[in-house]
């Protein structure tokens, strides 16, 4: 498999505080993989890092094979790696179509046009799709602060999806929705970016969701990748499960 | 060009506005010329509000407008009203092009101090500028258009229905601008610069040219108002110029293109019945206007169209 991201020695130090440590990862073109952690482990910082929201104290990143150090969050995001985030990140005041509309237009062009409509026939085509995609075509007219938290998440993720990227980093999907939803959120997401074919990083705490869509695991620890691997391989790992997971049957313990 | 009904309506208003200046008295007549001038310039406060910046500088492009209209006929000999509007505009354009540069690097406060910086110096320079009048300014030279000249009592007449024509366009091109993909992405950045930045798109860049035209639609003004006023002075750059512009914006709300010339326009009267009944103290009349649109409406004069349109549909 051909390689879409690499990391090579990345660090990140705040002061005193180092939030990554030699981080030497390798993700493969049409990957699901999960990044997990406690809090504090580094994971959003290697998000943010690779996404270009901050920028690297040490090290390489290696996107298709250039270095992205230096660039803009908005050059990354054009290169074709897009990114959704855990308080979902939308212009609330606008409604769910315009949210969309927006992405699509900014996909489009980097300079917008200054007299042309942006509402027009192709545009919200193309808005409508996503929005069938993702099954929430009912919330299309509402106003973003009306609409509930499982489809905040959804517009979130659709918006990074519009610019049709190759590689697609969600940054904790599942965060604030209830257990109930979770599931079937993940679902949605899953069966979208898996038509459209894109290689998928994720951010998660919760180990069901994990185990069930990822076919690889990065688990952090202090800044530093302790794990990584098959899913059935990193969760058995002494140190991950001493450190990340809390114990071989913690999960079970949980929901007991 | 196909006109929405919108801009036919802003257009008929305009033609109806026009016509009615006919008939208007000369008073009336001076009175919404001024308020037109203003209004445009308001038009380039909200177009910055809508992008989430408040500007207390403004009256920069309002003067650099004025003083390159009264400067090119002081100086060059110039006196066609196209070709000085067209300098003034062009001036503000030039530097609206360098000091955005800067400008859109900064949000919030420090963007409102920024603006009202470059504004407070352009006036010291001005009230420093002898070969300028120093602080009492310049007369304007009459204007003529394309070789015809107005007879002295025409002149007002005449330059009220080229303002009105030139808001008239100027509102669809506005309002245009607010529905176009670069208008929309100024209310998104307002919303989520961050979101904005991970669309691929560059706010900063969104804010230039949000910021030179917003200077160019306020130099426009700044062109009317020494041409109607037959003077200009440093005042125009002064702060409280700016600040009457963004209480004119703040008056009519957002979300309109017609909502500024409304407010300028009502403005105006407020003021000269002000001054007329309480002299010394007109000021206190305009604040508890300002006191009460923002206690009752919170969004502006508009919000009263809005308002109806919404009880209409319910």
């Amino acid at each position: 498999m051909n390689c879409i991201l690499e990391t090579q020695g990345l660090c990140k130090e705040f002061g005193a505080v180092t939030a990554a440590k030699d981080v030497n990862v390798r993700i493969h073109k049409g990957e699901v993989v999960g990044v997990i952690g406690s809090n504090g482990a580094g994971k959003t910082t290697f998000i943010n890092m690779v996404t270009g929201y901050l920028k690297p104290s040490r090290g390489e990143i290696l996107f298709n094979g250039q270095s992205i150090i230096g660039r803009t969050p908005r050059a990354i995001t054009r290169a074709g790696m897009a990114r959704s985030f855990q308080v979902a990140q939308l212009f609330p005041q606008l409604s769910v179509l315009d949210n969309l509309l927006i992405a699509v237009s900014a996909a489009q062009s980097p300079f917008p046009s200054l007299l042309a409509p942006m509402r027009n026939a192709s545009r919200i085509a193309q808005a409508d799709a996503i929005l069938a995609e993702f099954d929430i075509s009912r919330w299309r007219d509402t106003q973003v602060t009306a609409v509930p938290q499982g489809v905040r998440k959804l517009i979130d993720i659709a918006m990074a999806l519009i610019g049709d990227p190759q590689m697609l980093l969600l940054d904790e999907p599942t965060s604030g929705v209830s257990a109930e939803e979770k599931t079937a959120l993940m679902d949605t997401v899953m069966r979208v970016v898996a038509q459209h074919q894109v290689t998928v990083l994720f951010v998660e705490h919760d180990m069901d969701v994990v185990r069930r869509y990822v076919s690889r695991i990065l688990a952090f620890y202090s800044g530093e990748v302790l794990a990584d691997g098959a899913p059935e391989a990193v969760l058995a790992n002494a140190r991950v499960q001493e450190f990340v997971t809390g114990g071989p049957n913690a999960h079970k313990r949980a929901a007991q | 060009m196909r006109l929405s009904k919108t801009e036919l309506i802003l257009l008929g208003v305009a033609v109806l506005l026009a016509a009615g200046g006919v008939i208007a008295p000369q008073w009336l007549v001076f009175l919404l010329t001024m308020a037109l001038a203003k209004a445009m310039v308001v038009q380039g406060v909200v177009m910055q509000m809508r992008a989430g910046l408040v500007t207390f500088g403004q009256g920069l492009f309002f003067c650099v407008g004025g003083y390159a209209v009264g400067m090119s006929g002081h100086f060059l000999n110039i006196t066609d009203l196209a070709l000085l509007l067209l300098i003034g505009v062009g001036a503000a354009v030039l530097l609206a092009m360098l000091l955005g540069l800067l400008m859109t690097r900064y949000r919030e406060i420090f963007f409102a101090m920024l603006s009202l910086a470059f504004s407070m110096i352009l006036y010291g320079v001005l009230v420093k500028s002898s070969a300028l009048g120093s602080t009492d300014g310049f007369n304007v030279k009459a204007w003529t258009l394309f070789g015809w000249t107005p007879a002295s009592g025409q002149a007002p007449l005449a330059l009220f229905i080229i303002i009105v024509a030139c808001s008239g366009l100027l509102a669809v091109l506005l309002h245009r601008y607010s529905r176009s993909s670069a208008g929309m992405m100024c209310e998104a950045i307002r919303e989520n610069e961050v979101r904005v930045e991970y669309l691929g798109q560059s706010p900063r860049w969104v804010l230039y040219m949000n910021y030179v035209a917003a200077a160019a639609v306020s130099a426009l003004g700044g062109g009317f108002m020494a041409l109607s006023a037959g003077h200009i002075d440093p005042e125009m750059a002064y702060w409280i110029t700016s600040g009457e512009f963004v209480f004119i914006a703040l008056l009519g709300g957002t979300a309109h293109v017609a909502a500024p010339f409304i407010a300028a326009i009502l403005f105006a009267v407020v003021r000269t019945y002000a001054i007329e009944l309480v002299p010394h103290s007109w000021q206190m009349i305009l604040g508890f206007t300002l006191l009460a649109i923002i206690v009752f409406l919170p969004k502006g004069l508009w919000s009263l169209f809005t308002g109806q349109a919404r009880r209409a549909k319910a």
